[in-house]
């Protein structure tokens, strides 16, 4: 015990006097936490609006009033015809354009329809939607208005409601991925290139030489990492709740122990790396192209999983990550419990296992 | 005659079908120095795993310091110092952060690690650096360390792999001085080099070729025997027919 106390002693030695592995591991979570809550984001402000009325009435007119009160909307220019579009996205000063038709008013009243246009910018495709979302969710409430108004209120509306997340708040999405992110880079990472930093220097043999058995090493060089990534979930989820106002719904002892859970996957990922290599730039590579870039781009973090082409789905399924994303989402913004988690813990829990026993086994494998 | 500290009989390792050490039998006794000489390639490295217990042996016998390679692989470790190529010890602490770290793994109290850290900082000169990281040292000082490490815990026998590589003629020297007072003080002492000069400061040195034991004596008796005026010669004869070239 004595023993193994100096080992991780030494680790974190090691870790603090790298000036950029502290860094890494205290700076990081925290900047990235700060970066995708205030600079990336999905809700869409100040979209700039072009209007081009071809029927100049009083339907028209009032309808640009509710687009424009709405908050979201910037009126910027009104449009004479079609052509002077093309020229207003390309320059940047209007990402949307509403076009009515001439005789607006005319043919609400008469057939009971009227045709508008509304025109984005397909560049960001994502943008556009949401844009076009917005745009006609203020018509449909207009058009509800005036039918109570002149008593004809008829037909069908569907009210949205965003459980969870009513306000659609993107931050919301990003803490549960940020945090599978930060614990792969950190636990896996870490690790993979701290094993072997030992071996690349050769301290790995004296360790082996000096009776001490290839599972302590290997405890003690991971015991570090996982204290560590743990001071990190906690400290991402406390940004989280104090400056982005996430809440956690569910127990946070649960969340706690899946991410311990998760944790351990990824030590295990990382040992298992640096079990196949010697070099620490491969074991970087790896880890971060084989381990990050997944998480990141196929976990579900960014990119729903559903509207993935099929094999990528099925590949999704062997990434930890996409399985701890379920699982957090479902605690923090559905207050889920294991009677509903159960599933995705096993798989965590499975992976785990097995990537510690072929790591173990390849680690002994090596030194024959 | 005492009972060797190495007794190897026909020690053999295996890798599929490539036979990196092929039947080596010898006997170093207690307090000797043992040059451990081969080209790279020749299979030196396999059989000082062997004999350090990190690798089990496919055939033959051997024992180290009294214990079995087979079934003793432990006690082997216990009773053995280990110094790697390039001297490896932690860059980024200082020695006294190794030497308590390495007292630490070698299973010492902390009341003997203190006293034999400040002895072995005493003795190396060290004093004044004891709280500078390793990487600010020169080599040669982290060399010395390095040695006194792997002596820390008193083996009965001490393993250098290549201990002086990259280090200049005079701060070689001065590091042989170390070895001579480790084996006056009854410490056995197996080492590799690629340094002839260094092959005449052993009492016997052992050639390997291609796996085999090719040349075994003083280097006084090796030269005599084949003919040759230096060590240097006499490896050059030995290992320029070898098979397996180097890496």
């Amino acid at each position: 015990m004595k023993r193994f106390i100096g080992f991780v002693r030494k680790e974190f030695f090691h870790i603090m006097r790298d000036r950029r592995t502290a860094a890494i591991l205290f700076g990081m979570p925290i900047l990235q936490l700060l970066l995708f809550g205030f600079a990336i984001r999905n809700e869409i402000t100040e979209v700039r609006t072009g209007i081009l009325d071809l029927s100049h009435d009083v339907v028209t007119q009032e309808l640009t009033d509710k687009i424009f009160s709405s908050g979201t909307f910037v009126a910027s220019g009104v449009l004479n015809n079609g052509k002077e579009t093309g020229p207003a996205f390309a320059s940047g000063k209007m990402n949307e354009v509403v076009v009515f038709e001439s005789g607006f008013a005319g043919n609400l009243q008469r057939d009971g329809t009227a045709q508008m246009q509304v025109i984005t910018d397909g560049s960001d495709p994502n943008v556009s939607r949401i844009i076009t979302g917005y745009t006609e969710s203020v018509v449909r409430e207009f058009l509800v208005e005036k039918a109570e108004s002149t008593g004809t209120a008829q037909g069908v509306e569907a009210v949205p409601v965003m459980m969870f997340n009513s306000a659609l708040k993107s931050v919301y999405l990003f803490v549960p991925g940020l945090m599978a992110m930060i614990l792969m880079l950190v636990s896996a990472l870490m690790t993979s290139i701290s094993i072997t930093r030992e071996k690349e220097s050769g301290t790995m043999e004296l360790l082996l030489v000096s009776s001490l058995k290839p599972v302590q090493v290997i405890i003690g060089k991971v015991v570090p990492y996982l204290l560590l990534s743990f001071v990190n979930v906690i400290t991402v989820l406390a940004l989280a709740f104090l400056v982005f106002g996430v809440p956690c719904r569910g127990s946070i002892a649960l969340l706690l122990g899946e991410s311990l859970l998760f944790i351990m996957t990824a030590l295990s990922l990382g040992i298992l790396i640096s079990s196949i290599t010697n070099s620490q730039q491969v074991a970087m590579m790896i880890s971060l192209a084989g381990l990050l870039m997944p998480t990141v781009l196929l976990s579900g973090f960014i990119f729903p999983i559903t509207s993935m082409p099929l094999p990528l789905q099925v590949i999704s399924n062997i990434i930890p990550a996409r399985w701890y994303l379920v699982i957090v989402r479902g605690i923090m913004l559905k207050g889920a419990g294991i009677g509903v988690l159960w599933q995705e813990t096993l798989v965590l829990v499975f992976m785990s296992l097995l990537f510690m026993t072929v790591s173990v086994r390849k680690f002994s494998e090596r030194l024959q | 005659m005492p009972e060797p500290v190495i007794h190897t009989e026909k020690l053999s390792k295996r890798f599929g079908s490539f036979t990196a050490v092929d039947e080596i039998s010898f006997s170093v006794s207690a307090g000797e120095i043992f040059g451990f000489l081969g080209a790279n390639g020749a299979g030196k490295t396999t059989a000082m795993k062997m004999l350090t217990g990190l690798l089990a042996p496919t055939s033959g016998q051997a024992t180290v310091a009294g214990f079995d390679v087979y079934r003793q692989s432990e006690e082997i470790k216990r009773n053995i110092g280990y110094m790697s190529q390039r001297f490896s010890l932690y860059d980024d602490l200082t020695p006294r952060e190794n030497i308590r770290f390495f007292g630490g793994i070698y299973g010492l109290g902390k009341a003997e690690i203190t006293a034999k850290c400040d002895q072995m900082l005493e003795s190396l000169e060290l004093v004044k650096v004891r709280d500078s990281r390793l990487s600010s040292l020169p080599l040669g000082w982290k060399q010395k360390l390095a040695f006194s490490v792997a002596l820390l815990h008193e083996p009965k026998l001490v393993f250098l792999d290549e201990p002086t590589g990259g280090v200049d003629p005079v701060t070689r020297r001065r590091f042989w001085d170390l070895i001579y007072k480790a084996a006056s003080d009854g410490i056995t002492v197996f080492v590799t080099t690629h340094y002839m000069d260094e092959a005449e400061y052993c009492d016997r040195v052992s050639i390997m070729v291609d796996g085999k034991i090719a040349a075994l004596d003083t280097p006084e008796a090796l030269k005599g025997s084949f003919g040759t005026a230096t060590m240097n010669d006499l490896f050059i004869k030995l290992a320029r027919p070898a098979i397996r070239s180097g890496e």
